[in-house]
């Protein structure tokens, strides 16, 4: 019973934490003006333009195959891998699953292999290349790591030493009522889940923020149009609105 | 030449190979020279603070203001407030190191610092420590290094100051990032930054100061402006026959031409702006210089400045209301054009007294182009069969602004001209040109002789790139559209093996070429019945005759 309370406890704040934590910061990313039009052209010339330029950034990582194939191979596997995988772990929070999770089931098992192989490719750039050395803190190492240990420890519960799966679900779906049912006493299982709630609770503070990051990324989400439409920001609006040329000369 | 290593060029494949790092190998400068506060005062920067006694004692605190600590910290603080672009890219990247190859000044010195992920660590790592979760956390207990930060000291600041001018803010980087983040914006913070702790660097202040004075880089007066403006109209008329003019402050004209100063007197530019006026002239179109906005160039860019940026930008907002103009059209000049296709509408709009029939601002090739392509100008294209052209994109125009009406039309445009008028042109290897261009190695403020050795390492990629073409494709000579690249390649190519003469502009190609209606042969040029001065009254009186005559 401890057990179920301390990881119950741990997971509503975990969630709580990687929801208003991400929120927060997208609202301030939202808030920050962009005083210039800054896209690094050629850029498109519309808003439309705009949504498919984001769209090949996200999905296809375009920019970065341009700039490095191996990389992009480790990238790609990887993110692909783990959204195969978070995919397939909803139906632990759903009691009717839904077809679409259903059907990633089969490619979601395998994700894991292609994800943990991925990430020590990319630990292994970490090590080997003297140019990323040099740019990585000893977090980038660890948040490689975590994922990692992630990884291993939920592919030994499928494929190693099977856990009481459904008693794991009848956990995660009575946390939405806080109601506190039993969780195996697995030693692979409380590594996952801990390690699981400590990637949720750093996301926010971490560099984890570049997924939403990247759609507030001025360079890629302006439309090439300053020319055509005045761009105008609120603070410098009263440069204009007050006559003066510098900031400290504003009214207060 | 120089107590340095310069870099070899091999011209096999026209890529420079990636580099090993060599750590420190740029740590024995300190950067460019620092600014009076008398220069720091005309810009509205702090100016409590004293003098280095020598370069070896740049960021000193005892040279800096009074609590330079809090007072960098507070001004990052009000920064990332006010530019999303900081914010975002401080918090957003995530050291995949897609960057690390990617600039000029990292290839060209190998200097770890100068990788643009590393650049920018040198801000992020305070950003990180002072604004972040992470950072304070790990710095209380002792070790913030585990996340990437550091406490703001002495050194840190000597090395923005150092590896902040080292950049030129080309945005190569930005457009490899798998998010965009540009590593411009970060150094532009950092020189704002710098700015308010003591710590400016002369040669833009200076220059800053010159334009608000003066109205031009260069410091040269109305007088010394028209003086030269003739001499230009007297060559083109010795050359060809042809009065073609190049009126300064003259009323009324339909368009006001900004251009950078450079293009008033120094080679190529020069013959440059003598290629727009015989265009102009050509198309019968009625434009006019300005003394007051006699500058392109915006340095306030250059320093992150927006208020410098925008006071300097108003000076063309008024010589365009006071001339009474139509329409403002740009010379060549690469930064220039970024502020004014990307920022004048901010800056200085809104434009609606002008002409809203054309772009504003218009670039001048927007002008030529389109002519050439109609057949409006007569060229003879064998003028320039004694070269083998190819073109160097300039960084501000490639990656931030736009020539034409469609989508990478600062591409094509620039290579339709030259094409129009030249009958050989050919391109450097695809990973040095349009967006994956190399920066000269003199933009972003850096075009000073006190960072002599940074430039001349930064050029290598274009230098290997146009070694290339020379041996493989017979090239002789490099067309660009940017002040900075043309002053800058003239400098330092000659530590390269070429010469300065092979660097033209791009309007000078459609000078050479161009056939002015009525241009003389030379014979007919030495039996010529006036001279200059006789041919110039004569216009002027003949137009007074017309104004007579109307009234
Ligand atoms: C909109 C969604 C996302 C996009 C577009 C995106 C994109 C990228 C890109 C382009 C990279 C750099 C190349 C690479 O290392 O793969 C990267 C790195 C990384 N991403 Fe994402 N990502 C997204 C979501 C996520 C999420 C949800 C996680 C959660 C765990 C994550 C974890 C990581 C990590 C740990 C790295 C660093 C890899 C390393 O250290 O080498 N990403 N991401």
């Amino acid at each position: 019973m401890f057990l179920s309370v301390f990881f119950g406890v741990l997971f509503w704040v975990a969630t709580l934490v990687l929801v208003l934590g991400i929120a927060y910061k997208v609202f301030i990313y939202w808030k920050v003006p962009a005083p210039l039009k800054i896209p690094t052209t050629p850029a498109p010339l519309t808003k439309r333009g705009v949504w498919v330029r984001m769209f090949k950034e996200v999905t296809l990582f375009y920019s970065l195959f341009r700039s490095n194939k191996l990389l992009w191979v480790l990238g790609i596997l990887f993110h692909y891998a783990l959204a195969l995988i978070i995919l397939r772990h909803v139906r632990y929070f759903q009691e009717n699953v839904w077809l679409v999770i259903d059907i990633v089931q089969p490619f979601g098992k395998y994700a894991g292999f292609l994800m943990v192989i991925a990430l020590i490719g990319l630990l292994l750039r970490r090590i080997l290349i003297d140019r990323v050395r040099y740019i990585t803190a000893p977090s980038d190492r660890a948040m490689l790591g975590l994922l990692i240990l992630i990884g291993i420890s939920g592919l030994t519960m499928k494929f190693v030493s099977h856990t009481d799966i459904l008693m794991v679900k009848t956990f995660f779906i009575g946390l939405r009522t806080f109601s506190f049912h039993p969780l195996p006493a697995d030693p692979f299982l409380i590594v996952h889940l801990t390690l699981v709630a400590t990637l949720m609770l750093i996301f926010p503070i971490s560099k984890l923020m570049h997924a939403p990051g990247i759609f507030f990324s001025p360079t890629r989400n302006q439309v090439d149009n300053p020319r055509e439409k005045r761009h105008l920001s609120r603070w410098a609006k009263k440069l204009e609105t007050q006559d003066k040329l510098y900031l400290h000369e504003l009214d207060k | 030449m120089a107590d340095y290593e310069i870099p070899t060029v091999t011209g096999e494949d026209g890529i420079v190979d990636v580099p090993s790092l060599e750590k420190g190998s740029m740590g024995h400068l300190h950067g460019p020279w620092i600014s009076k506060p008398d220069f720091q005062k005309e810009l509205g920067f702090p100016t409590d603070f004293e003098m280095p006694a020598g370069v070896e004692n740049y960021g000193d605190s005892n040279t800096l203001v009074e609590n330079w600590k809090e007072r960098a910290l507070d001004k990052m603080d009000d920064l990332r407030h006010r530019y999303r672009s900081l914010q975002v890219f401080l918090d957003i990247c995530v050291k995949c190191g897609a960057c690390t190859d990617k600039c000029h000044y990292y290839i060209g010195t190998k200097d770890p610092k100068n990788m643009p992920v590393a650049r920018q660590d040198l801000l992020r790592k305070v950003y990180r420590r002072y604004f972040t979760f992470a950072g304070k956390f790990f710095g209380k207990i002792g070790h913030p290094e585990f996340v990437g930060a550091t406490e703001l000291t002495e050194d840190v600041v000597k090395d923005w100051y150092n590896y902040y001018h080292q950049c030129s803010q080309c945005r190569r980087c930005s457009v490899f990032c798998p998010y965009g983040i540009d590593t411009a914006e970060i150094s532009m913070a950092a020189r704002e930054i710098l700015d308010h702790i003591g710590m400016g660097q002369k040669y833009c202040t200076e220059i800053m100061g010159k334009v608000h004075k003066i109205g031009n880089n260069l410091g040269l007066p109305e007088a010394a402006l028209a003086d030269t403006l003739e001499g230009l109209e007297e060559d083109i008329y010795d050359d060809t026959g042809v009065l073609v003019e190049l009126p300064l402050d003259k009323k009324g004209s339909d368009i006001l031409l900004i251009t950078p100063s450079a293009d008033f007197f120094a080679e190529p530019h020069v013959d440059g702006l003598m290629g727009y006026a015989k265009v102009f002239h050509e198309l019968g179109l009625d434009f006019t210089l300005s003394s007051y906005a006699s500058e392109g160039a915006n340095f306030g860019m250059f320093i992150g400045s927006y208020e410098n940026m925008r006071r300097l930008a108003l000076r063309i907002r008024k010589a365009a209301i006071d001339l009474g103009v139509k329409r403002i059209v740009f010379g060549e000049c690469g930064h220039a054009w970024r502020v004014a296709y990307s920022f004048l509408n901010t800056l200085a709009g809104p434009w609606d007294f002008l002409d809203q029939n054309y772009p504003i601002p218009q670039h001048v090739l927007e002008i030529t182009e389109p002519a050439l392509a109609a057949g409006k100008l007569n060229i003879d294209k064998s003028a320039n069969d004694d070269m083998v052209v190819t073109f160097h994109d300039s960084c501000n125009i490639a990656r931030g602004s736009r020539i034409g009406s469609y989508e990478g039309g600062q591409f094509e445009v620039p290579r339709n001209v030259i094409k129009a008028v030249c009958n050989n042109y050919v391109d450097m290897p695809k990973d040095t040109i349009h967006d994956a261009t190399f920066c000269c190695g003199g933009g972003g403020g850096i075009l000073t002789d006190d960072l002599m050795e940074v430039r001349v390492k930064g050029a290598q990629p274009r230098m290997e790139a146009l070694k290339h073409v020379t041996e493989h494709h017979g090239v002789t000579h490099m067309a660009a559209i940017c002040a900075i690249c043309k002053s800058q390649f003239t400098k330092v190519i000659p530590y390269y093996g070429f010469t300065m003469d092979q660097i033209v502009s791009v309007h000078q190609l459609v000078s050479s070429a161009i056939i002015l209606t009525g241009q003389l042969s030379e014979d007919e040029i030495d039996d010529m019945e006036f001279d200059y001065d006789e041919a110039k009254e004569r216009l002027i009186a003949s137009r007074e005759v017309v104004a007579e005559e109307s009234k």
